[in-house]
This record gives C-alpha cells, structure tokens and sequence, in this order.
C-alpha cells in the first residue's frame, strides 16, 4: 500500500519550513535510513530520512518549495511489489493540500525521522504488547510532562545596561540574605558558628553585626535538633535560613527535612507550609575523605515537596537565595566550598532576583547539549572551549535548580542538538545525569542521534588520596570525550 | 547489666534530687490535689467523654474497615490532654505524636473533620490525605499530629522559639510519650529549649508502654520528670488520671514558660487501656492490671463521681451529657462513613505552594 512522506517539524513550534532539496528522484529505490530530502527553516535544516522500504513513486512538493506547511504529504511511497504508476496515480492519500492531522496511530505513516508527538507524551499509545488492565487508571497529568518545548531565555532576568559588578559567590550569598533580612523581619538565620564566628566559611559574614543575636542565631552542635527547631518555628511562618556547615550533616537532619518540612503541606491538606531554607556546602572540597565529601543533589531531588537549587554563578547564587528566601515552600540550597571564593560579574540592582526552576543556557551552540551544573559547570564549560577548537558547537545549560527541573529548555536543546552529556559530581546510580537522560527519552526520544552520555563522579566513597580523589571526580578530559563520543567523532 | 543499669539509675536520681528546683511525687500531689468547682467539673467530664466515645467508635470503625492503617487510641488517657488544655490561654499552641485524636478534640477541632480523616474522605481535616497521625488545625493552634517518634518534640521546640522571637506571650505545650523520651533529639532540644529560653511545656504522657516495651525495659532513668536534669529544667510527676492534678501542674508550668524561665517537664503517669494500634493485642501485660486500672483510676469514672456525690448531679442529668455526646460522635461516624473520597485531582495539589 501506498505511503504519503509528510512534510516534518524540526521544532515544537515550526508550522511550515522550505524543501530545500531532493536527493532522491522519482522511480528511485529506498530503503530505511536512505537521505531522501533535505528541508530547512530560518534557524536550522535537517534532513528527511526514510523508515520504510519501496520506491519513491511520486514527488507532490519539489525543491525549493517555500512554506509548506508540516505534515503535508510531499512525496508517495510505493510499497513492496506496489504497481508505482498506480501508486502515483492516486495522489496523496489524504487529499490535496490541507495539512492533515497530526499523525496518529492510524494514519498514515509519517515518513520523516522525527515523531512530531506536537502535543505532548499524555496522548502516545501505549505499546501494542500491554494489556488493557497493565495500563494505569486514567490519572491527572503528572508534573512532570512538559507542555511547551521551548528554552527559557535567562537573559532577560537583567535588564539591559544594567551595571555589573564583580563578586565572589561568598559575598553573593550573604548579601542575598542581608536584603532579605532587611526588608522581611521574619527572615532569621540559624546554625553552627553562623554569628559570632562570622560562618564557618564565613558566608554569613557582618550578619550579626547588623541584625544582632535575635535574628542571627549561634546554634550547638546538634543538627537534627536545629532543623526541627526551624521547621517548627517555619509552621507558625517565620522564614528561618538554616545553614548547615556542610550537607554531609544534615544527614543527622534529614527527617526533618523530608518527613516534617516537605510532606507537612500535603499531609496537611494545604493548610501547614514551612517557609524555610536549609543552605550551605554540599559535594566534594578538597582532601576531606569520604565523609565530608558527598554530593546530595540527586537525594534532595528524589522528594516531592521540596525544591532543590545548586547555583554555580554569584549572580545565580544571589538571586536565586533571594527567591528561595521569599518562597513559601522548603527549600534545600546547595552550595559549593570550592566556587565560593570565584568571581563573577553580578547585576547592580537594588532587588535583583532569579526564579527558581529555570535553566540557563551559559553558551548557545548546536551540535551538542551538554547539561550540568553547580561545580559541574566549570568541567562543562572548560570542555566547551576545548570542543570548539576541534569543531564541536557545545550547548552548555545551568541547571540552576534540580528540582523542578527545567525540562522544557533540556529538551528544546536537545531537539536542535540531537546530542546529550551530563556532568555531575555526585554518584551516578540515580543521579541528576540519570535523570535529565529519562527526560529526554520521555521528551524528545526521537530527535536523539545518540545515547545520553553521563559524566559523573566515580562509584565509589570519596578517597582522601590526591590522585586518587582527582581520579574520583570527573574532569575536562571526560566531558570533552563525552561529547565527541555521542558526536561520533 | 539490668542490675548495673538499675543502680544508675538510682545513682541518678539522687544526684537529681538535690539540682531539681521543683519536685512532687505523684503521691504528694495527690495529698493535696487541688478542687475543681462545679463547672470545671462539668467541663472537664464533658470533654474526657467526647474523647472516650469518639474513641470507642473509631475503634469500632477500624473493625468495620472503614478506618485503614494505623489507629491509635487515647482511651485512658484523657485527663492528661484535658487537664492541661484548661490551663492554657487562647494563642497558646500544642503539637503531639501519632495518639493525636485526643488532642485535636480537646482543643476543640471539629469530631465530624477528624472522623472523616479517619476514614479517609474529603472532609476530613487533611482532606483525606493525612490520616490517623497527620491533622493540623492554624485556628486552633494544633501543629499535628506527627509520625515520627520523637520528631514533634524539636518542632514543638521550634514553635516556642517563635513565640519567643514574636514576644507574644505564647507558651507551646509539647506532648509525647515515655518512648520518645529515649530518642537523641529530645536532648538537643532540651539543651536548646533552656539555653535560649523559650517558652515551651514538655508533656511527656508516661503510658508505661512504648509499644510493647515497659518502661524500665527502656529506660534507665525511670523518672521521666528528672530527664532535663542535666540542663536544669525543672520537671515534676503527675497523677495523669487525675483531671485536677494535671490543670494544676499545667498551670504551675506553662506560668513558668510564660514568664521567661525557660521549659519545664510534666510527667503525666497515665495508662492506655487499648494496645499500642488497633493490630496490637497487648500481650505484654496482664488483662488484670489493665482492669485494675480501670476500676480504680478511670479519670472519668473519678469526675462522674464528684459529680453524683459532690455536685449532686442525677443520672438522669449525667446521662443528658452522655446522649450529647454520642451524639456528636454518632454524627461524625454517619458523616465519615458517607462522606465521599477525595477527588482524583487531589492526588497532585498541596504539594508545594
């Protein structure tokens, strides 16, 4: 039986595009995988490969043909032992040159590489081999299935020709807390040596100078029981900021975290929130073995109710506590010892603020995505430099929050890259890399010319030996072989 | 070992008495427990009823499967909550573990939302997404309701330290069991509680039984009045099934939180008559002390006498409360059972704001 090749979308939001090219002619024989056209818009040009075998009977649109519209028929394919001048004959099976509906499981059968899927994964079928009673019961969409596919532009976060100034991230982070302390008298700071020490890593540095021992509060050694002092001073709506020395300590806290700040919302059918930010330190330092060294990223990412946010910039550190600060909801805020003394120029505004569950694209670049963040970046970026001097265009995105996660602007990326590589510190068994590859399975399976890759630190405790540890944490070198690997190159 | 641990504690004890700066034995206090007038009498009769029926019929319900999961019943238990709920003032906030329904209806939570919870349907309080353990009320000043053994007792901490930060004159009553009293963070936040001062009461309800484990096959101080010992925080035992004992140590210790001291430590001695849950048969103890205790300390059955004897109340008056009573219960049984489920959209709200 003949079959009408429809005219393909390169992006979510393309509705028409040129047919730049043939590379086939009528009468040719092709098989799956065979270029058969080349199709552009003003921002890209892909080529249109066949997935089935037969003879091009018949081109309907021919080259150079400007806005055609997608999913019009633009060439018929005979079918095995199919007369091809009947098949030609018969003109495009759905008629003339209104667009037919998207493709579905019954119509017919879109030729082109990319599964349009143009309004999201709800509506795929589920595969033939599952039984009706396999299936689940008809269930609210989930969150985390993306209605819009296009990136988030984080420019516009700073209005243009706002002045910059250069900070380090220690800096950033105690100034987000000083405005915010300032203009909210319910905003209070908590933990080990925050006060008069001045941080243990000095991030919370003048705090009591300005805002005294009431709001700057010296806790003792005793995180499970400081965190459920903040949470509980949290429920009646005070916003306490509670540092953690480092994340590996907060395991003595981490009940109170997931079982009494996150879940309270829902078990309390809305009416009790903890507004509530538990910061500082997570992941590896430098030489402090196994037990002061682990990235939770992905952990914290595991739990609903929770918003988990890892900044790698100042600019992105400062206005992102800011937001976490001002946010109703328990917040978990990942730091990184090594990137708090590093510069970066960040916005001279008097409320400068950044939202919480949107990527930044760092770097524009179209033959490969590469997803990270935190301290990540700083392998992902170098790796960029490196993949441009040998041709390779990398896309770098910033998470900037693992939870939610920003899927949308993965996925636009990755719809225009076809290629995807993580990098991480953390472990990778059901790690952040995991999941930003499950996303895009979900998302955007077939505009991927290759595996995700990841990029993570090694599975195994963190070792106290030097060559050992910088063998334990991913590298440039990695990230680079990475990103040609899912390149072919 | 058991021996060594037992002369510890003693050791303990001795060394406790001398830095208690408050002390009463259960028996002291009783010799000279305080009066209620008749309408704290009334009062206190009316509210230890509504627990105790509201009890007995989720114990029927959970036979009748329309309660699943875990259920934990108050039944024996109610003066403690009832008591020192009299000795608050409007503002004052309470927050307990998983024995919870006590205490929601003794601050006056509504018996239809709390019964719904149960039975998991759409009125209920946590609109049927808590249950049993998890129900909180902002109006009422009840802050759950909690799982976590242990766990309240930092959060209840944590709502003291925002009175204190707020000046508002608040105390918050922290309730739970001689079972979380072994758990590290009780310490921690002791420790803090009366570095930084705040204004918090420590209730723990001493029910002689951290689910099947007496009390000294876990303790090694018994005394769960002298636990804050070593932080200087005074505590004192009270006859937890007398409703009159317990309004007044609650009065001598939330005035203390309110002043600026600092906590202090209730021991309630009390006793459960039902297992630990509803799956639990309670055979680590004896069908002869559980009767002996209701026979003989029943904190209601100690009212309704006052009541006759005293205030000579008739049956017939007495028996008026108890139909109002079931009455309400009964309408929040009705309510739970027919109530409908939440909806399905509900599977994903409330999760973040």
């Amino acid at each position: 039986m003949a079959i009408d090749i429809l005219m393909p979308a390169l992006s979510p939001t393309m509705e028409q595009g040129k047919l730049a090219k043939w590379l086939k002619k009528e009468g040719d024989q092709v098989k799956p995988g065979d270029v058969l056209a080349e199709i552009e818009t003003d921002k890209a040009t892909m080529e249109v490969e066949a997935i089935d075998e037969g003879v091009l009977a018949k081109i309907l649109v021919s080259d150079g043909t400007d806005n055609v519209a997608v999913n019009t028929p633009i060439a018929i394919l005979a079918g095995e032992g199919e007369d091809v001048s009947a098949a030609a004959s018969k003109g495009p099976a759905q008629g003339g040159g209104e667009p037919p509906p998207a493709p579905g499981p019954s119509s017919p059968q879109p030729a082109p590489v990319p599964d349009m899927q143009a309004e999201g994964m709800t509506d795929r079928p589920a595969p033939s081999s599952r039984t009706e009673s396999d299936q689940p019961v008809a269930q609210p969409a989930a969150p985390s299935v993306i209605t819009s596919r296009t990136s988030y532009n984080a420019m516009a976060e700073i209005p243009e020709g706002t002045e910059l100034v250069n900070m380090t991230v220690r800096e950033a982070l105690r100034d987000a807390m000083a405005e915010e302390m300032r203009r909210d008298g319910s905003v209070l700071v908590m933990g080990e040596e925050v006060a008069e020490y001045q941080g243990a890593y000095k991030v919370t540095q003048g705090l009591l100078q300005e805002f005294g021992a009431k709001r700057v509060i010296d806790t003792p050694i005793t995180e499970h029981g400081f965190a459920g002092v903040g949470v509980g001073a949290a429920f009646t709506g005070l916003r306490p900021v509670v540092e953690f020395m480092t994340f590996n300590f907060a395991m003595q806290a981490i009940d109170h975290i997931i079982n009494s700040a996150a879940k309270t919302l829902y078990m309390s059918g809305g009416q009790l929130g903890a507004p509530i930010v538990f910061r500082g330190p997570n992941g590896a330092a430098a030489r402090v073995g196994a037990q002061h060294s682990h990235d939770y990223s992905a952990w914290y990412s595991n739990v609903p109710g929770l918003k988990v946010i890892a900044p790698y910039s100042a600019s992105d550190a400062k206005g992102l506590l800011k937001s976490a600060i001002r946010d109703p909801n328990p917040i978990i805020f990942l730091e990184n010892e090594i990137l708090y003394g590093q510069s970066f120029p960040v916005p001279k505004l008097d409320d400068f603020t950044v939202p919480i569950g949107k990527a930044r694209i760092h770097r524009e670049g179209k033959d490969v995505t590469i997803v990270s963040f935190s301290i990540g970046m700083t392998y992902a970026l170098k790796a960029a430099q490196e993949l441009e001097k040998e041709g390779i265009d990398a896309e770098v995105i910033d998470l900037r929050t693992i939870r939610p996660m920003d899927t949308e602007t993965i996925v636009a990326s990755v719809m225009k890259t076809g290629r995807c590589v993580t990098v991480e510190e953390g472990f990778p068994q059901s790690g952040v890399g995991a999941e930003v590859a499950m996303r895009i399975m979900e998302n955007a399976f077939d505009y991927l010319d290759a595996p995700v890759v990841r990029v993570t630190g090694k599975d195994v405790p963190m070792p106290y030996a030097a060559n050992l540890e910088k063998l334990a944490l991913p590298n440039v070198a990695e990230v680079v072989q990475a990103a040609k690997a899912v390149c072919y190159r | 070992m058991a021996v060594a641990a037992r002369k510890a504690g003693r050791v303990a004890t001795g060394t406790a008495n001398k830095s208690t700066s408050t002390k009463s034995s259960a028996r002291g206090a009783a010799l000279n427990t305080p009066q209620f007038d008749k309408n704290q009498d009334l009062s206190a009769y009316n509210d230890m009823l509504l627990i105790r029926r509201f009890e007995e019929k989720s114990g029927q319900m959970y036979g009748m499967g329309l309660i699943g999961g875990f259920c934990h019943l108050y039944i024996g238990q109610e003066a403690v909550v009832v008591g020192m709920q009299m000795a608050t003032i409007e503002g004052d906030q309470l927050i307990t573990g998983y024995r919870d329904h006590g205490h929601m209806l003794a601050c006056g939570m509504d018996a239809k939302g709390v019964m719904a919870e149960l039975t998991g349907r759409r009125g209920g309080l946590s609109k049927g997404k808590g249950g049993s353990m998890h129900m909180f009320s902002k109006e009422k000043h009840f802050y759950g309701g909690h799982g976590i053994v242990g766990a309240q007792v930092s959060l209840g901490t944590g709502i003291a330290f925002a009175n204190h930060y707020r000046e508002n004159g608040n105390v918050c009553l922290t309730y739970f069991g001689d079972g979380a009293a072994n758990q590290g963070q009780v310490y921690e936040s002791f420790n803090m509680a009366q570095l930084w001062k705040l204004p918090v009461v420590y209730v723990i309800e001493n029910n002689r039984y951290a689910m099947g484990t007496s009390v000294s096959r876990a303790s090694a101080q018994t005394d769960f009045s002298k636990r804050g010992v070593s932080f200087g925080i005074p505590g004192e035992q009270v006859d937890g099934m007398d409703v009159r004992a317990v309004y007044a140590a609650g009065q001598r210790a939330i005035e203390h939180a309110r002043s600026g001291k600092g906590p202090y430590i209730l021991e309630m001695q009390t006793y459960r008559y039902r297992g630990h849950s509803m799956s639990d048969p309670a055979k680590y103890r004896t069908k002869d002390e559980v009767a002996r205790m209701r026979e003989e300390h029943d904190p209601i059955e100690q009212v309704r006498r006052r009541l006759l004897e005293t205030w000579k109340l008739s049956e017939d008056e007495l028996k008026a409360i108890d139909s109002r009573v079931r009455e309400i219960v009964n309408e929040a049984a009705e309510f739970a059972t027919h109530d409908p489920e939440p909806d399905p959209s509900e599977l994903y709200t409330d999760i973040l704001l």
